[in-house]
């Protein structure tokens, strides 16, 4: 193409102008049938979801008929075998709810700081092996994380449940507690006059620290002393499914940070802000739309996981007691349709088969929401970045 | 050459192939229906499906279709006269019998296997035995602690069956007689996964298939009465319950569904309900 001439090219286009009707007509015809296929071929997965949508809903909406709203929404009582059935469905969303709370509360935190850390801190070779290392997470099959969390997990809940515990709380407490006391004898020590300052800093450092430290432990040992009866429980699955949502908000909250332009943190730097300080206030705040449509992702993949909650949740269809005990089995939405299924095909048309479809849209809209939503934000978070 | 050695070789299997179906013996008179359809319990459902691939492996001519649709759901189709056997796991309850008779159809019952349901808690457990009442306490919530029934001042974990099985409605019939299940008990999705977490669990109670005792778990004595075969058979044990397959009348003799619904009484029919975990109701 490069050794053609101007005047070549403009032949060879006027020739294919001067085409017969005939052969334009093939081509145009050619042209449609390939675009036709083409869009067919595209069009497949947007109606597979209306498909999934029309088949759920028309099969949702005789259980809404039979039992109405009103108890399905507000029950706590899940017989779906008694007689009569009891269809209440609350302790089975607040079962998804609180796992996927817990999930959240594990992969965020976790997963956001590792994020930064790949994307600004870490030399750009360890990067390259850490991030296929944490994708490997998101390769492992739903059922082996479910056999790990109910023959491992669950039993090492019950013998070493309050040391776990104990050592939770370090886990979460030190480094947040660190950053607290930090900031906050920096605040009482700007009080101070300019003299005293260096000197009242370290002061509150150690009196705040000291407070700390013990009030940890005070916690801790409290902590140490729980015993957990069952370890098929919310908290064995939250913490899994955290460990299963950890790539979905890393990669995605990755690329929401890389996106943050170079120029932005060499400005930082060039006002004389700190690393800590850039990526703090400058870095982390640009790209929260991108961070919250990791978030969202995460709650998804969390709330959407059946093979784990359905292994190791307990299945209880209870509201623990006290309701953020998440040391009491719980049962979920996803388990129930899987688990429910079996019995309740043979009965079609009965409430009981019904309601697994009732179910199933309450999922799927909530889904669909937390979709929309985190579309929206990535989208804002690219036209900023962009 | 080549195609000579093929010929030979398909001549010898087809030679081999005519000498084995004229070897077996076969029972059906000719002209009788080959095509044997099957539908009812969960629970039965098992051992219709071995039962039917043993038969059908024997008698390549005799198709058998298992469809598990639920005790009540085989009785109908009995009823109806669509299907030729129904698998229950409960007797037929009187307005099944009265609606058959109104349809010219006369159920007879054939006790094909007893099934029976041990409890099982942790082998550290000091507990021996339980009485039915307290175990429909325990699963209802009433007693909660392991204190009450003379063991350690621990909680109780309930473990059971998912509603899907069998297993859970037999326990739910036997055990709970329309008591409600506490909302904190523990569901699991099979035999081995009951097992499995009351191995695991020191406070647990659970309940599974005779089968799935062994020396991970213990069993208890309900009233008195330890689950094995002997105490199952002869209902003894009170978490027990025999498995009927319902006919039209009794089939005929000599006919392909009177061999299929008298193979329980075969020493091959006990093997296989053996192997499926039931109790077979004869001793060869």
């Amino acid at each position: 193409m490069a050794t053609e001439s101007p005047q070549a090219r403009d032949e060879a286009l006027g020739e294919e102008l001067l085409l017969g009707q005939g052969a334009g007509l093939m081509k145009t015809a050619g042209a449609l049938v390939g675009h036709g296929f083409l869009l067919l071929v595209t069009s497949i997965s947007a109606l597979a979801v209306l498909f999934i949508f029309f088949f759920i809903i028309r099969d949702a909406l005789p259980f809404f008929r039979l039992e109405g709203l009103r108890g399905f929404f507000t029950s706590t009582e899940w017989y779906p075998s008694g007689s009569p059935p009891v269809f209440g469905a609350l302790a089975l969303f607040f079962g998804s709810g609180l796992v996927t709370a817990g999930a959240v509360f594990v992969a965020v935190p976790l997963g956001v700081a590792a994020a930064v850390c790949m994307s600004d801190i870490l030399p750009f070779g360890v990067r390259q092996i850490v991030k296929p290392v944490v994708e490997v997470l998101a390769a492992i099959p739903s059922v082996a994380f479910g056999f790990f969390a109910l023959v491992v997990f669950a039993p090492m809940l019950q013998e070493h449940g309050g040391a776990l515990l104990a050592l939770g709380a370090w886990l979460i407490g030190a480094p947040l507690g660190f950053l607290a006391i930090v900031v906050l004898s920096d605040l009482l020590a700007d009080r101070l006059p300019d003299g005293a300052r260096w000197a009242g800093r370290a002061g509150f450092i150690v009196l705040l620290g000291g407070l700390a430290v013990l009030g940890m432990l005070r916690l801790t040992g409290a902590l140490a002393d729980v015993t957990i009866y069952s370890g098929r429980n919310a908290l064995n699955v939250s913490i899994i499914l955290g460990i299963m949502a950890l790539p979905t908000v890393v990669s995605v909250s990755e690329d929401a940070l890389s996106a943050v332009g170079r120029e932005l943190r060499e400005g930082s730097y060039a006002l004389g802000a700190t690393r800590a300080e850039t990526m703090l206030k400058v870095v982390i705040p640009a790209a929260r739309s991108g961070i919250l449509a990791a978030v969202l992702l995460g709650v998804m993949r969390a709330i959407g996981e059946t093979m784990v909650v359905w292994m190791a949740s307990g299945n209880a269809a209870q509201i623990p007691k006290p309701w953020y005990n998440i040391l009491e089995p719980v049962r979920t939405v996803t388990a129930t349709i899987a688990g429910d299924m079996g019995e309740a095909d043979h009965v079609t048309g009965s409430a009981r088969y019904h309601v697994l479809f009732a179910l199933a849209l309450c999922l799927l809209t909530f889904s669909f929401l937390c979709n929309v939503v985190s579309e929206w934000a990535s989208r804002r978070s690219r036209a900023r970045s962009g | 050459m080549k195609h000579k050695m093929l010929r030979a070789v398909l001549a010898s299997l087809l030679g081999v192939a005519l000498v084995l179906t004229a070897g077996t013996p076969s029972v059906c008179a000719q002209g009788e229906q080959s095509r044997i359809v099957i539908d009812g319990s969960t629970t039965v459902g098992p051992i219709a499906k071995a039962f039917a691939e043993y038969y059908m492996s024997k008698h390549p001519e005799v198709n058998i279709t298992v469809s598990e649709s639920g005790s009540g759901n085989g009785a109908k189709s009995l009823v109806n006269g669509v299907c030729d056997v129904a698998d229950m796991s409960r007797f037929m309850k009187q307005s099944e019998f009265k609606a058959a008779v109104d349809n010219g159809i006369m159920p007879v019952a054939h006790v094909v296997a007893m099934d029976g349901l041990p409890v099982i808690v942790h082998s550290s457990n000091p507990v021996k035995g339980l009485t039915v009442q307290q175990v429909r306490n325990i699963y209802a919530g009433k007693i909660t602690n392991w204190r009450e029934v003379g063991g350690p001042d621990a909680r109780i974990v309930k473990i059971s069956r998912d509603t899907n099985s069998g297993t859970y409605e037999t326990f739910e019939t036997i055990v709970m007689q329309k008591q409600r299940i506490a909302a904190d008990v523990e569901y699991v999705g099979s035999n081995g996964a009951v097992r499995q977490s009351v191995q695991s669990t020191p406070t647990a109670i659970g309940y599974a298939g005779l089968g799935f005792v062994g020396s991970t778990v213990k069993a208890l004595e309900i009233n008195g009465i330890y689950p094995d075969r002997a105490t199952v058979s002869s209902g003894r044990y009170p978490i027990a319950r025999p498995l009927f397959m319902f006919t039209n009348g009794y089939p005929g003799l000599g006919t392909h569904l009177h061999a299929f619904v008298t193979l329980y009484l075969t020493e091959q029919g006990q093997d296989i309900i053996e192997d499926i975990g039931f109790v077979p109701v004869t001793n060869y």
